[in-house]
C-alpha cells in the first residue's frame, strides 16, 4: 500500500518540477528513479552565501510522504559543492530541522522542502558551524534520520 | 543541536507537570482510590495514606511490604477508571466525550490541574490540547472534484477532516495513523496531517480509519499512557509482566519514605524509582549513589575484578565463592577479600571491616591532593562493599547451584528426601536478601553524616556483616555425606539468624527515617 502512495505522488511531484521548473535558484540535477533525486540550490538576494552553491539529495523511502524524505547536503568536491558553514548544518551534510522530524507533514513536498532551505540559509546572519559538530560527525549514523535532533530551528 | 543521547522533550508534559500541586492531587487521588477500591485496584495500605495527613513528608516508613491488590482484569481496570475521569470532566465542562478524553490525556489525567485551566481560559485551553470547540465529530464523506493533498489523487473515494477542515482522502489517512501506531507506538498525540496543525485524531476518528488489528494495538497504547501519565500507578518492572500497581507516593515524600511494594507476579521493587527492592536507601541517595558509581566507574572498575594477589606471597587468588573469608592456596595466609587484612582480626564482635575510619584527623593540615586522595579512599571504601555483596550475590547463586546437583545425587543414594534438602535454596534466598540490604547500607553509609545515630547503624551492619559471612562460609564447605543432617540443622539456625540480624537492621533504619535520625553529609535533593 505505501509504494502505491509514493511512486504514483512522486512521479506527479516530479512532472511538476520538469514542467513548471523548482523554486528559482534551484536545478534538478538528477531524479533518474522515484529513490534518489540531487538538487542544485542558490540563495538568492543579499546572504553570507552569495556565489555559492550548494546540493541538497533527496532520498525517498516506500512509506513517503506519510514519512519524511533523508534530505543531506552533499559533498562532491568534483562538483565544487560543499555542506553550508550554518549552524544548524554538520559538515557531513546532515540538517538538523524540525521539518525533516517532528514538524514534517505529509503535505509538505520537494518544493517546500527546497524553499525552507533556500529560508534558512538566507536568514542565516554568520557562518558558523554547530557546536557540536566534531563529536556529531564522529558518531553520526549515515542516515541523518536515525539520529535524534533536539531541534532548534524553530524561528527558520 | 544533535545528540544521539538526549530525547526530544516534550514542553507540553512538562509545563503541567511542574505547575500542578501536589496536595490538590493527592485529595483527589483519594477520592479516586476510595470509588475504585472494590474494583480490585485498590490503594497501599492505610499506612501510607497517613502520610498524606503530614504535608512536610516526614510521614511514616513504610516498614513492612506492602501488598497490592491487582487482578489479571487489570486493563479492564485502568479502562474504567478512565472512563470514569472522562464523565467526570465531559459533566463538568460540558463538552463532548471525546474532547473530555483529549484533554485529560493533554493534561496527564490530572482533572483538578483541567478543570482549573480550562475555567481561566477554555478556548485556549482546548486550542492547546488539540481540540476545536464547535467541530463536529469527524466522519468519512464523499466530495466532488476533490485532490488530496497527500497523494495529489482526484480518485479519491471516501475523504476526512478533523474539526480543522484540513480535508484528506481516506487511504491516505488510513495509511498515516497505521504508520503512526505501528512504527511509531504513538497513540494520543496522532495529530491533523496539515502542516502545523495540531488537532488531535481522536479515538472515534482512529475507529473510523484502521484496521481492527491496528486499532487494538492503539488502544493498548493508550491504556499503557494512561499509567505513564498516572502519578500514583506504575508498571511492574518485571519483564513479561503487565500489571500496573497503584501507590499513592509524593515525589517529595521519597526522601523519608521507602515505598516498597510487591506485585502479584512477586517481584519486590521501589515504587518511587521503579528499580529493584533498595531498602534501607531511600530513593534520592540511590540516585545520588548510582550516578557517582557510573561516573566513577574507571576509579573503581579494578575492584570488582575477580582476581587478586596475595599480600603475603603473592600468588594470584582467585575468588570463586560469595564468602569473603580468604585463604592463599600457596601460603595458607588467611585474610578478608575486602578490606585484604587478616581475617583474624574479623572474627571478632568488633567487625570493622564494614566501618570506615577517617586517617590522620587534623583537616586543617591536610593539602588539596591529599583531600581529594581521602575522599576517593573513603568512595572506594564504600564502592568496595557494594560491589562486593553485588559480586557475592552472583557467586553464591552458582554455588547453589552446583551444591544443589550434588545433594540431588546424594538424595538418590541415602534417604534424605527432596523437602530436607531445601534448606540450601532457603539459605541462598536468605542471603541475597540480606546482601540486598547490606550493599544499599553501605550506599546510604556513604552519605551519612556521622553522629552518634549513625554508630549504631554502623554496629547493625556489622552484625548482620558478620552473619551473613558465617552462613555463606558454611555454604562453601565441601558436603560431607556423614555429616548432611549436621549441615542442615547448623544452616537452618544460621539462616533464621540471618533473617534476624536483617530484619533488626531494617526495623531500626526505617524507624530513623520517621524519627528524622539520619543527616547527609551533603544536601539531598530531588
Ligand atoms: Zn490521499
Ligand atoms: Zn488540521
Ligand atoms: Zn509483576
Ligand atoms: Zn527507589
Ligand atoms: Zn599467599
Ligand atoms: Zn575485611
Amino acid at each position: 500500500m505505501g509504494s502505491r502512495i509514493s511512486a504514483k505522488r512522486l512521479t506527479k511531484e516530479l512532472t511538476e518540477l520538469k514542467t513548471n521548473g523548482p523554486p528559482t535558484g534551484c536545478t534538478l540535477i538528477q531524479a533518474d528513479d522515484l529513490e534518489c533525486w540531487v538538487v542544485s540550490l542558490q540563495v538568492l538576494g543579499e546572504s553570507v552565501y552569495e556565489g555559492e552553491e550548494f546540493a541538497l539529495r533527496f532520498k525517498f523511502s516506500s512509506s513517503y510522504p506519510i514519512d519524511s524524505p533523508e534530505v543531506t547536503f552533499v559533498n562532491c568536491p568534483e562538483r565544487g559543492w560543499k555542506a553550508p558553514v550554518h549552524p544548524h548544518i554538520y559538515t557531513n551534510g546532515h540538517i538538523c530541522a524540525s521539518v525533516l522530524g517532528s514538524g514534517w507533514s505529509p503535505v509538505l513536498n520537494v518544493a517546500s522542502l527546497l524553499l525552507t532551505f533556500q529560508s534558512m540559509l538566507a536568514s542565516c546572519k554568520k557562518k558558523e558551524l554547530p557546536p557540536d559538530n566534531d563529536r556529531y560527525v564522529r558518531t553520526a549514523p549515515s542516515n541523518p534520520k536515525q539520529t535524534r535532533f533536539v531541534y532548534h530551528d524553530d524561528d527558520v | 543541536m544533535a545528540s544521539e543521547n538526549e530525547i526530544m522533550t516534550d514542553i507540553s508534559d512538562d509545563d503541567y507537570s511542574d505547575a500542578f500541586d501536589p496536595d490538590e492531587d493527592m485529595e483527589a487521588e483519594f477520592d479516586d482510590a476510595s470509588s475504585i477500591s472494590d474494583s480490585g485496584f485498590s490503594p497501599i495500605e492505610p499506612d501510607s495514606h497517613s502520610t498524606g495527613k503530614d504535608p512536610k513528608g516526614k510521614g511514616k516508613a513504610v516498614d513492612s511490604m506492602l501488598t497490592l491488590d491487582n487482578h489479571p482484569g487489570a486493563s479492564e481496570k485502568l479502562k474504567e477508571e478512565q472512563k470514569v475521569a472522562v464523565a467526570y470532566v465531559e459533566e463538568m465542562l460540558q463538552l463532548k466525550s471525546e474532547q473530555a478524553a483529549v484533554l485529560l490525556r493533554y493534561f496527564a489525567w490530572k482533572k483538578e490541574k483541567l478543570v482549573e485551566t480550562y475555567m481561566d481560559s477554555p478556548e485556549s485551553t482546548l486550542a492547546a490540547a488539540g481540540i476545536h470547540e464547535n467541530g463536529a465529530q469527524p466522519r468519512l464523506k464523499r466530495v466532488r472534484g476533490f485532490v488530496c493533498e497527500v497523494c495529489y489523487d482526484e480518485m479519491a473515494q471516501e475523504t476526512l477532516a478533523l474539526s480543522c477542515d484540513h480535508r484528506f482522502c481516506k487511504s491516505c489517512y488510513a495509511q498515516y495513523v497505521t504508520s503512526k501506531v505501528v512504527d511509531e507506538g504513538e497513540s494520543r498525540r496522532i495529530q491533523c496531517m496539515g502542516s502545523k496543525c495540531n488537532v488531535i485524531v481522536d479515538e472515534k476518528t482512529v475507529e473510523l480509519l484502521v484496521e481492527e488489528e491496528v486499532l487494538e494495538r492503539y488502544r493498548s497504547l493508550l491504556n499503557r499512557t494512561y499509567v505513564d501519565d498516572s502519578t500514583s500507578l506504575r508498571w511492574c518492572p518485571a519483564p513479561n509482566c503487565d500489571y500496573a500497581l497503584k501507590c499513592h507516593i509524593l515525589p517529595r515524600q521519597l526522601d523519608s519514605i521507602i515505598p516498597t511494594v510487591q506485585c502479584s507476579c512477586l517481584h519486590t521493587f521501589c515504587f518511587g524509582c521503579g528499580d529493584a527492592d533498595h531498602r534501607p536507601c531511600c530513593c534520592p541517595i540511590v540516585r545520588r549513589w548510582l550516578k557517582k558509581c557510573a561516573d566513577d566507574s574507571e576509579t573503581s572498575n579494578w575492584i570488582s575484578a575477580n582476581t587478586k594477589e596475595c599480600t603475603k606471597c603473592h600468588s594470584t587468588i582467585e575468588k570463586n565463592g560469595g564468602c569473603n573469608h580468604m585463604t592463599c592456596k600457596s601460603c595458607k595466609w588467611e585474610f578478608c577479600w575486602v578490606c585484604m587484612g587478616p581475617w583474624s582480626e574479623h572474627g571478632t564482635a568488633w567487625y570493622n571491616c564494614s566501618r570506615y575510619e577517617e586517617k590522620g584527623g587534623d583537616a586543617v593540615n591536610q593539602d588539596a591532593q591529599s583531600k581529594s586522595r581521602a575522599s576517593l579512599e573513603r568512595y572506594l571504601h564504600y564502592y568496595n562493599r557494594f560491589a562486593n555483596h553485588e559480586q557475592s550475590i552472583k557467586l553464591e547463586h552458582e554455588l547453589a547451584t552446583r551444591m544443589e546437583k550434588k545433594m540431588e545425587e546424594m538424595q538418590e543414594h541415602s534417604s534424605l528426601s527432596w523437602i530436607e534438602v531445601q534448606f540450601l535454596a532457603k539459605a541462598v534466598e536468605t542471603l541475597t536478601k540480606c546482601r540486598t540490604v547490606l550493599k544499599w547500607t553501605y550506599a546510604m553509609a556513604f552519605y551519612l553524616a556521622k553522629n552518634n545515630h549513625t554508630a549504631i547503624f554502623e554496629d547493625n551492619q556489622a552484625d548482620l556483616e558478620q552473619a551473613v559471612e558465617g552462613l555463606s562460609e558454611l555454604l562453601e564447605k565441601p558436603l560431607d555425606e556423614e555429616k548432611i543432617a549436621e549441615l542442615r540443622q547448623q544452616t537452618t539456625d544460621k539462616t533464621v539468624y540471618v533473617s534476624k540480624r536483617c530484619q533488626i537492621l531494617l526495623d531500626d533504619t526505617l524507624r530513623g527515617y520517621e524519627e528524622d535520625r539520619w543527616h547527609w553529609a551533603e544536601a539531598i535533593k530531588m
